[in-house]
């Protein structure tokens, strides 16, 4: 035996190749994970807007987002001419987008005066200028800098408050009015059906519209009074020296980041944060939150597993417990293992088949007939898009529960038998619990996998902006035919679809970011519950 | 071919010449333990003409032999002999194993388990296994033993609570374990949990006790204490021992069987058979000759 064989047989090579191995993977995934969370994070932070004085006597007011060098290729060389910054200067209804190349030779000064504000506007994206003047109802209030923007900060609650009462009537009152409606005149339909075209219930349905509509009108007339009352606005002017008035109620938020000291910005980085989680989106999904996409996701998941888990448990069950092991069995079990890895968009063309034109169809012709032609169950909706991933998951929640009922002691099993317990008596009492881990496992796994999957919901019921989440306060309450919003999908639609590409940027990363915290979070809940039941059943000291 | 069979309670002088094989029960007071014989001399399992395959592999030929009631009845004999899938035919475990068949006759206090009719649930309940290796339930040490007598029907806590301690204590394990008895039945020692297994299996209150070498993983200390605990269970039930260990069927059985290659060789009471055996392969085994 030579040295080098010595030394491979010793095998210290193999520990520094799998440990390098591992590391390399480590490497790979943490870069990844901050990537994301940089990119995604920085979108909150309040950063310096400058006003920058160009060679052509023009000013630029914004935030600077990228960099990059200008260079010419002669042949093999590359010639450095200098470089240019990307800045946000907002103002899209001003300038037509929100982003400008400068070259930064142009540049003849730049600076961060405290006075510029940025303002969020529910439409047309950021505004950054000076405060002018602060008027109601056409009257100039007060102006210059700091007058102006004390009023305008007194205005704020008040406006607030009226675009909650908006807001509130808008969604509940109207909406409640909308809802009846609608199912009044569903009635009528079904009445029609029937063949009772006229009587006394036509007219009793027609009556209670009547009365709703007169209530519905009676809500528009608040709503117009109480858009009356919205007249105060902020005279900005932008970094080019125009003037824009700024509806108060347009804003979502103003702040002036240059005077900003860290707790400021801390502060309005968790703002910025909670709106993400908690508020709908705006600008078509570019900006604002995206709490009806977490909404959809969550709920698509626990509908998954609710279906997904017993189904495959009892699957594996027979296939271990009861299933004579034989040919057939072990044919089943690698068409199983096959299912598993079928593309997704496989079982998303089925969903659309079998679920929604199928079993929908079936459910709208009996159920739903007075909704006719427009269909209820037929289309694609949340319960259609989970049991589709159900489907999809299906062969992993098998595949893990197989595995673990394999792993349970034979003992254990003739110990429940000899006591004089039936089979199923065994397999209920003792096998099942000792397989519970196993079956958690199996639906982590699920979970994992279908929280991520994007392709088959975006033709079973998922859109780009659902106008109701699956649960409200209407009854039933649960709205399991409805369209939903999905994390996944919303970072194809806001990355890829969206008109405003730069400006959407990190959202995708902040999304993307919390949809991976939404797996994580899932799996440990699961892991965690999975390592309480281990400890409950394992050996602590043999 | 079909034998004369014994009248019940006819145990004492039974002798019966059975083509190569002996089905006997001599005199009693050869043993060492035979101070309660006139109460307890009723046989409660009667094997007869037992021949047993797996498959095409016949293991048991033609055994025969009568079981007394509330004593302790030891198998011994080499590897593959048999003894384990005799024991095993007497609470029908051996159905579990694909191809198994049994030809003959078992009948336990004078009833064919092998009747069609017969819930093997019911059999299993009333003729307790105790295995090779600890095998408690992933559960608390309570629920451990309280689980047959909830699959039986048990189903109030208080009821239940007094099982469990009369049981711990007839397996003379409440001592150690009263304390910790939610904790998991398999943070115990080996021997302790061989212990648990046999107050599980004596929870139901079985009419018979099967042992498949319930020591043979343990250390001497814990074989003592079990060994200890047979001997005062044979008051209350009737115990079938299989043992790999001939000092051991010596100490605590009663009657002991040599079987080899599936024949039972020789069914006496212990002392004669080890001091006084019958057969020449008999003697071979215990003299350490082969095995």
């Amino acid at each position: 035996m030579n040295k080098f064989q010595k030394i491979w047989a010793r095998g210290d090579s193999f520990i520094w190749l799998t440990g390098a191995t591992l590391a390399a993977c480590m490497i790979l995934i943490s870069g990844l994970l901050l990537a994301i969370l940089v990119n995604g994070m920085v979108y909150f932070w309040p950063s310096e807007v400058h006003r920058f004085e160009l060679k052509n006597g023009s000013t630029l007011i914004g935030e600077i987002t990228d960099r990059e060098e200008i260079f010419e290729t002669e042949g093999e060389k590359k010639i450095i001419l200098g470089s240019r910054i990307q800045v946000k200067r907002g103002n899209r209804d001003l300038y037509g987008d929100d982003f400008i190349w400068v070259d930064e030779v142009d540049i003849v000064s730049r600076a961060t005066p405290d006075a510029i504000s940025v303002f969020e506007r529910r439409e047309w994206g950021h505004f950054y200028g000076v405060i002018q003047e602060y008027k109601e109802a056409g009257k100039t209030i007060a102006s210059g800098q700091d007058e102006a923007n004390q009023a305008f900060l007194k205005k704020i609650p008040e406006v607030e408050d009226i675009l909650d009462e908006i807001k509130e009537i808008e969604k509940f009152s109207i909406g409640r009015i909308n809802h009846a409606i609608s199912r009044h005149r569903l009635n009528l339909k079904q009445l029609a059906l029937d063949g009772i075209a006229a009587g006394s219930e036509v007219d009793e349905e027609l009556a209670e519209i009547k009365k709703l509509e007169e209530q519905y009108e009676v809500h528009v007339k608040t709503l117009s009074e109480l858009r009356k009352k919205l007249t105060s606005s902020l005279m900005v002017r932008a970094g080019d020296g125009q003037d824009k008035r700024i509806p108060l109620d347009q804003i979502v938020r103003a702040y002036q980041p240059n005077s900003f000291g860290l707790f400021d910005r801390v502060g309005y980085f968790i703002s910025g944060l909670w709106e993400f989680v908690s508020g709908d989106p705006r600008e078509s999904n570019t900006e604002g939150g995206v709490f009806p996409a977490i909404f959809g996701t969550v709920m698509m998941v626990m509908i998954m597993s609710i279906v997904a888990t017993p189904l495959g448990v009892l699957a594996a069950f027979y296939l271990r417990e009861y299933a004579k092991q034989g040919k057939m069995v072990s044919m089943v079990r690698i068409a199983v293992n096959n299912l598993a890895g079928v593309p997704s968009i496989v079982f998303g063309v089925f969903g659309v088949g079998f679920f929604i034109y199928f079993i929908g169809g079936t459910i709208d012709t009996l159920f739903f007939a007075e909704a006719l032609p427009t269909p209820t169950f037929g289309t694609g909706g949340i319960l259609w898009a989970s049991l589709t991933l159900a489907l999809l998951t299906v062969p992993v929640v098998i595949v893990a529960t197989e595995e673990g009922l394999a792993a349970v002691p034979r003992g254990i099993r003739e110990a429940a038998l000899a006591l004089g317990s039936t089979q199923f008596e065994t397999i209920f009492r003792v096998v099942l619990p000792a397989v519970m881990p196993s079956i958690l496992t199996g639906l982590i796994l699920a979970m994992a996998r279908a929280a991520g999957e994007v392709a088959p919901l975006m033709i079973t019921g998922v859109v780009k902006l659902a106008p109701a989440l699956a649960v409200d306060s209407f009854s039933p309450f649960l709205h399991l035919d409805r369209k939903f919003m999905h994390l996944g999908f919303h970072i194809y639609d806001v990355g890829f679809q969206s008109p405003n590409i730069d400006a959407a940027r990190p959202m995708v990363f902040t999304t993307t970011f919390l949809l991976l915290l939404i797996v994580l979070l899932l799996n440990s809940l699961a892991i965690s519950l999975r390592n309480r039941l281990r400890k409950k059943l394992t050996v602590s000291g043999l | 071919m079909e034998p004369a069979k014994p009248m019940k309670g006819e145990i004492r002088s039974f002798l019966s010449q059975k083509e190569g094989n002996e089905g006997k029960l001599s005199d009693t007071d050869h043993t060492g333990n035979s101070s309660e014989q006139g109460t307890s001399n009723r046989v409660m399992v009667n094997i007869d003409h037992v021949n047993f395959y797996y498959g095409e592999k016949q293991v048991l030929i033609d055994v025969c032999m009568e079981i007394p009631e509330g004593m302790i009845t030891a198998y011994i004999g080499p590897s593959g002999c048999g003894k384990s899938t005799l024991l095993r035919c007497l609470n029908r475990m051996n159905d579990l194993v694909d191809g198994a068949r049994l030809e003959g006759k078992v009948e336990i206090a004078g009833e064919d388990i092998y009747d069609t009719r017969l819930e093997v649930s019911d059999l299993r309940k009333r003729v307790g296994l105790v295995f090779q290796k600890s095998n408690p339930f992933p559960k608390s040490i309570y629920e451990n033993i309280a689980y047959g007598p909830r699959i039986h029907g048990v189903n109030r806590k208080d009821e239940l609570d007094a099982i469990v301690e009369k049981s711990l204590k007839s397996a003379a394990l409440w001592d150690e374990v009263k304390d910790r008895l939610p904790e998991s039945a398999l943070g115990m020692s080996g021997g302790q949990q061989q212990r648990l297994c046999i107050a599980r299996a004596i929870a139901v209150e079985p009419e018979v006790l099967l042992m498949d070498e319930p020591c043979s993983a343990l250390d001497p200390v814990a074989t003592a204490k079990i060994e200890d605990l047979m001997v005062g269970l044979k008051e209350h039930y009737t115990i079938v021992l299989v043992t790999h260990n001939m000092q051991q069927a010596a100490r605590v059985s009663d009657h002991t069987g040599f079987l080899l290659l599936g024949k039972l060789v020789e069914f006496e009471p212990t002392k004669a058979l080890f001091t006084n055996p019958r057969q020449q392969e008999t003697e071979d085994y215990i003299t350490g000759r082969f095995g």
